[in-house]
């Protein structure tokens, strides 16, 4: 399969690259970008103008909800969901059912993703044995499998010495451990940021505290273990100030946050509206500022969607007692464009939080578009309107905060590996 | 999702879920309202035919005799068919959602739900699911909102002192976990009382309490000084032990509503209590009995104040 | 259309009451009009008098289309309705709705011995319940559209106006 896509704007964040011309493509691999090779023979040609062409987009955050919970999503929908989002390579979390703790699992995962022979998924594997938080896992086994990482999901160690042990353990292959920083007796029964909004409305809250607690704890550990850790969903201007200097200090830490918290406050509860019920917790203005800044000048590494599919039944509950998450890889891209048109940045520095800089953190050669490289691509029409519904979104879960909201930017095509996955 | 869910487009009351965000004219009428409902008290057959042929269910997912008790008075006072159902956690966790039981008890043609619940916004959560011809009171969810225990202790403050824009009003005790606390600050602060506190320990108090318009006192007698209505929240049995207090004694001790302390009020100053009270915790029964005590005052106006609610909806 | 001068009414209106009063008789105002009325018949009648007003907006048959009424006064019966002689005031008998919502509530307080009715205005030929005045001051014939009802003046002055239905 040849395909030459025609006078796109090429945009390369890792390398800078930002030009109108021509991409050819054969073989899975980019074989000439600028102009087209005269003996460059195309079975399809897209039209790329006006268009912007560039990598597809690296989500450290989409749950597929397989195995266990195909009642909500199936891999066949999020994956569908993942590529009309323009992302080509993803990292899923370990909070399957059963978690992702062994190699069997990993394995089938890896087998039915490759079968659907869409886009690149790259499991984390379970850091303790059914997330529950006493024995590790095999991780190098699960490593050997597959696995790019190990993370504890939204169930965070509640034992330090486990916390210590997992760091020095994985500090001895040089694995990355993936922890959502959060001090379980402090969050414990919040359901809101610890904050005005939730004294108004009432909701049980979970403090700052929660997070700085567990981030500090997290960064000592670092120290003694020397181990590399990858912060999930950063929600508070404290961690990300501790993150800032850790990394001046030189600790291999990297950290991400969600689409929903750099656009969203607590002051979006509203009404108790369930679609914003998250973990962590949508935090204050001020809390949401720092987020916006940190991701600009890159303290925070990469903007995932967080991406999780949560059945109605689950949210048409008191908002305490519904299932948080929102559903989102395929608002990813249109929400980092908007976040770059409201502070103004470069549109390729906006870019590189969802292509270059994630897969960075992911190890991988991923996230970027070169000569020679392999060809997962995304086109996208930055200037096409569109309106989140539920009838316009691919995922199984309709469950997101920005339901009803106009967004900028429409993926046309994605490409992985040379074939179209995707076609608008 | 930003609009007011328990107004009407022209601004009338559709549901009542929360003191939060209403008008001072609305409380007003229906403080007005309630007074006609007091006379009805009065008459021999103490009923009127407003709402004959209404069915009003009380949905009460958390037990609660007295609240239930007196919104099935009000209905009934109103000629309204009253269905109870007592809805314990256990039955729902058999299977029906909450919003399974609202739709079947809609299709049992159901005009009103009066709901309790033991989570926050789970009234607003009903409302925004029922059909636009049913109207739904929230009779108290989780630590968010009783409006009409706000509004009756509202009514019985003009009762006694007449007006609200020039009163100090102090709130003493568990505000963190408390709707009733809530409830009545919104409605004090809406109705124009220039002096709101709010006395108790702070792991009591909710983070930024202050921005809801009150004055934080740590302090009980400093906190009282010169106030014209005392209100003590009820202190949960469940929260007198552990980590935000360490015995029902200290907190008596500190926090108790005792002759001494009230007597750093005004000499006129009136206490309220929501019921059920614990005496000799957070008020000494000297108290609760004494002259200055309106809590019997308070359970019979709240009668009066469920049947203005109740009728405003149904007409609306 | 020339309407007469309401004080002047009620004074000849009280000339014809004054002689059928019993021991037993109270007087009742319907609000709003017909405790303005009843206050000014009272000392005319007899100041000794029990009296009291009454609001009818619970009894109301109107409630399913338009509501509870803006501006509920409470209804003050300071006497015991069983066994009474019930003399009803009300400004304007119109439809005869409001005078049967007003008997309604009365019975709720008890039963009295005999309701008689009182109005300034009978308003001819649109009655729409068997319902008649005991006692009316003068019976006029008023164009449709139009209303006719009581007002009290800021120096406390009642008169009759006429205006147009909203």
């Amino acid at each position: 399969m040849k395909i030459h896509i025609r006078q796109g704007r090429m945009i390369d964040p890792a390398s800078g690259l930002d030009r109108v011309g021509d991409i050819c493509v054969a073989a899975g691999r980019i074989v000439a970008m600028g102009e087209m090779p005269a003996d460059f023979q195309p079975n399809q040609t897209i039209d790329a103008e006006g268009l912007i062409v560039m990598p597809g987009l690296v989500d450290l955050a989409v749950r597929l909800r397989e195995p266990g919970n195909e009642y909500r999503a199936t891999l066949e929908s999020e994956m569908l969901a993942a590529c009309a989002g323009g992302v080509t390579s993803l990292a899923c979390p370990p909070d399957t059912s059963p978690p992702l703790d062994e190699t069997g699992l990993v394995e089938m995962l890896k087998f039915r993703a490759r079968n659907l022979n869409r886009l690149h998924v790259y499991p984390l594997g379970a850091l303790t044995q059914k997330l529950a938080g006493e024995r590790l896992t095999e991780m190098a086994e699960l490593y050997d499998a597959g696995c790019v990482g190990f993370s504890q999901a939204d169930f965070p160690l509640v034992d330090t010495q486990v916390l210590m042990r997992s760091l020095e353990y994985a500090a001895t292959f040089g694995f990355t451990i993936w922890l959502r920083p959060q001090d379980n007796w402090l969050a414990r029964g919040g359901v809101a940021h610890d904050g005005l909004v939730s004294s108004r409305l009432g909701l049980p809250g979970i403090p700052s505290a929660a997070e700085t607690v567990a981030v500090m704890t997290i960064l000592l550990l670092m120290r003694e273990t020397g181990a590399r850790v990858h912060l999930c969903r950063l929600s508070t201007a404290e961690a990300i100030e501790m993150v800032r200097q850790a990394k001046a200090e030189g600790l291999p830490v990297s950290c991400d946050v969600s689409i929903q918290h750099l656009h969203l406050s607590e002051m979006d509860l509203g009404y108790f509206d369930p679609n914003l019920h998250l973990v962590p917790p949508l935090r204050s203005q001020r809390d949401r500022d720092a987020i916006v800044r940190g991701l600009a000048d890159g303290t925070i590494d990469a903007l995932c969607s967080d991406h999780t599919p949560v059945d109605d039944d689950a949210k048409q509950l008191p908002f305490g007692e519904t299932e948080p998450g929102a559903t989102g890889v395929e608002l990813l891209l249109p929400l980092a464009l908007k976040w770059a048109q409201v502070s103004g940045l470069p549109l390729a520095s906006a870019l590189a939080c969802v292509t270059s800089r994630p897969a960075g953190i992911l190890g991988k050669t991923c996230g970027r578009m070169v000569d020679g490289g392999l060809a997962d691509l995304c086109i996208l029409d930055p200037q096409a309107w569109w309106k989140v519904t539920p009838a316009s979104l691919k995922s199984e879960g309709k469950n997101t905060p920005f339901s009803g909201y106009e967004v900028q930017g429409r993926v046309r095509y994605t490409l992985v590996s040379g074939q179209v996955v995707y076609q608008d | 999702m930003s609009e007011n869910p328990q107004l009407n487009a022209d601004g009338s009351l559709r549901h009542l879920l929360t003191i939060d965000g209403l008008p001072s004219s609305l409380l007003t009428r229906i403080l007005d309202t309630a007074e006609g409902f007091v006379a009805v008290n009065d008459q021999e057959v103490r009923k009127v035919p407003l709402l004959r042929g209404k069915a009003i269910f009380n949905l009460f997912f958390e037990p609660s005799t007295r609240t239930r008790t007196t919104f099935e008075i009000a209905a009934k006072r109103l000629s309204a068919d009253v269905i109870n159902l007592n809805i314990s956690a256990s039955s729902q966790s058999k299977g029906e959602t909450l919003l399974d039981t609202v739709d079947n008890l809609s299709a049992m043609q159901a005009d009103m739900f009066v709901v309790r619940h033991a989570q926050s916004g789970a009234a607003h959560m009903i409302a925004r699911h029922v059909a636009p011809h049913i109207h739904v009171i929230n009779a108290g969810d989780g630590r968010h909102a009783h409006p009409t225990q706000g509004l009756l202790d509202m009514f019985t403050i003009r009762r006694y002192k007449g007006e609200f824009h020039n009163l100090c009003v102090a709130i003493v005790g568990d505000v963190l976990h408390s709707r009733v606390a809530r409830s009545q600050i919104h409605a004090l602060t809406t109705l124009g009382v220039p002096e709101v506190r709010v006395i108790a320990p702070r792991t009591l108090l909710p983070v930024g309490i202050s921005q809801m318009g009150v004055q934080v006192f740590h302090d009980l007698a400093q906190g009282l000084k010169g106030v014209d209505v005392v209100i003590i929240l009820r202190l949960q049995n469940e929260r007198m032990r552990g980590a935000r207090l360490p015995s029902p004694q200290e907190y008596f001790r500190y926090y108790g509503l005792t002759p001494q302390k009230l007597a750093h009020a005004k000499p006129d100053a009136i206490v309220m209590h929501p019921g059920p009270m614990n005496r000799g915790i957070e008020i000494d029964s000297a108290v609760a009995d004494g002259q200055q005590s309106v809590i019997l005052p308070q359970v019979t106006y709240g009668i009066a104040v469920r049947m203005a609610v109740m009728s405003m909806l149904a007409g609306n | 259309m020339n309407l007469p001068d309401a004080e002047a009414l009620i004074s000849e209106m009280a000339d014809i009451i004054r002689p059928h009063l019993t021991a037993d008789s109270v007087l009742v105002g319907m609000h709003t009009g017909g405790v303005w009325a009843a206050e000014r018949l009272h000392p005319l009648l007899d100041p000794a008098m029990p009296h009291g007003s009454l609001d009818i907006s619970f009894y109301r048959d109107d409630f399913g289309q338009r509501g509870l009424h803006d501006h509920i006064r409470p209804t003050h019966l300071p006497f015991e309705v069983e066994g009474r002689d019930i003399l009803l005031v009300d400004d304007v008998l119109y439809t005869g709705r409001s005078v049967r919502a007003a008997m309604n509530a009365l019975f709720d307080y008890g039963r009295p011995n005999r309701i008689r009715l009182a109005v300034l205005i009978d308003r001819l030929g649109d009655r729409q319940l068997p319902i008649a005045a005991d006692y009316a001051g003068v019976g006029v014939h008023v164009p449709q559209g139009k209303h006719i009802h009581l007002v009290r003046e800021e120096h406390g002055g009642l008169q009759l106006r006429l205006v147009d239905v909203a």
